[in-house]
C-alpha cells in the first residue's frame, strides 16, 4: 500500500517521457499555426517531402538515401553502412515517441540533405506521413 | 616430473588463448548511455580502445565536422562522452596513430591486422566502408572481433 504513490509517480513520469505520435504533431502544428494561420497538417505533403531530392549532399540526396523508398523497411547509412530501424511508427513503435529525439534528428537531418532546418509546417507533415504510413 | 608437463601446458594454453583474448574488446562496463545513443546511431558504438586519448581528443574537439557531418553534442553530453574515452582509451604506442582527422582505419594496428584484406572488398557494396566492423565482424558491437567468424566466407581464415 505504501509503494502505490511511488508507483503512481513513476507511471506518471514513463508515461509523460513517452509521447504519442499525436502529441508531438500537435506541438509541430502549434508552431506551425503561430507562423501561418490555419495550417493543417498533410501526410501526402510529408510523403512527397520523404520522396523530394535536394542538391545539397552528394552521398545523401533524400531521405529516402538511408531510410529506403519504403518508410516501412530497415535502412542503412549510406556513408556508414550502419542498418537503420524503420521510420513508420506501424513498423517501429519508438519512432516519434521522444520530442529531444525527434527535434534532434530533424537538426541534423535537415542540415545535412535539405541544407538548412525543416520549417515547423514541414516536420508536422513528415510526422504525420511517418506516423500514418502502413 | 609432473611439473614440467604442467607447464608446458600452462604455456601452450596461455599461448593459443592469447590472441583470442587480444580479438575480444567488449565496451566498458560503464559505459555510459549517451555514448551508445549518440555516437552509436549512425555507425557501430566503436570502443574506445580502438584509438588512442589524443586522438579522441581531436576527435571530440572537431565534432562540428566529424567526417562531414554535424554531430555536435550538448555540452554535458559532450563532457560526458569525451571523458569515458579519455578514461578508456587504447594505448597509443601499440595502436600507432590515427591520423587527421583521426580514423581507426587509419591506425598502425588496423592496417595490419586487415594487410590481407585485399583492396576490392572495402569497396565491396556488403562492406561499403571499412569502418563498417560489423559486415564481416558480425560480434564486433559486443567486442568479439575474431577472425574465426568473419561474416564474408571468402575472407574468413
Amino acid at each position: 500500500m505504501r509503494a502505490l504513490p511511488a508507483l503512481c509517480l513513476l507511471l506518471a513520469s514513463t508515461a509523460g517521457y513517452a509521447e504519442t505520435p499525436q502529441q508531438i504533431r500537435q506541438t509541430y502544428v502549434a508552431e506551425a499555426t503561430a507562423q501561418q494561420a490555419g495550417f493543417a497538417p498533410s501526410a501526402k505533403r510529408g510523403e512527397a517531402f520523404f520522396r523530394q531530392r535536394f542538391t545539397i549532399s552528394d552521398k545523401m540526396p533524400g531521405c529516402t538515401s538511408c531510410h529506403t523508398d519504403n518508410p516501412m523497411q530497415a535502412g542503412q547509412h549510406a556513408v556508414t553502412g550502419k542498418s537503420i530501424r524503420p521510420l513508420a511508427v506501424a513498423a517501429n513503435t519508438e519512432r516519434i515517441s521522444d520530442p529531444a529525439k525527434v527535434e534532434k534528428w530533424f537538426g541534423r537531418n535537415c542540415k545535412e540533405v535539405v541544407g538548412r532546418a525543416c520549417t515547423p509546417g514541414e516536420k508536422a507533415d513528415f510526422v504525420a506521413f511517418v506516423s500514418e504510413v502502413r | 616430473m609432473k611439473r614440467p608437463v604442467l607447464t608446458t601446458l600452462l604455456t601452450l594454453l596461455l599461448a593459443t588463448a592469447l590472441p583470442a583474448l587480444a580479438d575480444r574488446m567488449p565496451l566498458p562496463a560503464n559505459t555510459p548511455t549517451s555514448f551508445k545513443d549518440e555516437c552509436g546511431s549512425c555507425h557501430m558504438a566503436f570502443q574506445p580502445a580502438l584509438l588512442s586519448a589524443t586522438d579522441w581528443q581531436r576527435t571530440m574537439a572537431s565534432l562540428k565536422d566529424h567526417f562531414g557531418t554535424d554531430a555536435t553534442l550538448d555540452p554535458k553530453t559532450e563532457q560526458e562522452i569525451g571523458a569515458f574515452l579519455q578514461r578508456n582509451a587504447g594505448n597509443a604506442w601499440k595502436l600507432g596513430a590515427g591520423g587527421e582527422p583521426p580514423r581507426i582505419t587509419r591506425t598502425e594496428r588496423f592496417i595490419r591486422k586487415h594487410r590481407e584484406v585485399a583492396p576490392r572488398y572495402w569497396s565491396d557494396p556488403r562492406i561499403k566502408t571499412a569502418a563498417n566492423c560489423e559486415s564481416c565482424h558480425k560480434g564486433a558491437a559486443q567486442g568479439n572481433f575474431s577472425e574465426h567468424d568473419i561474416a564474408i566466407r571468402e575472407l574468413r581464415r
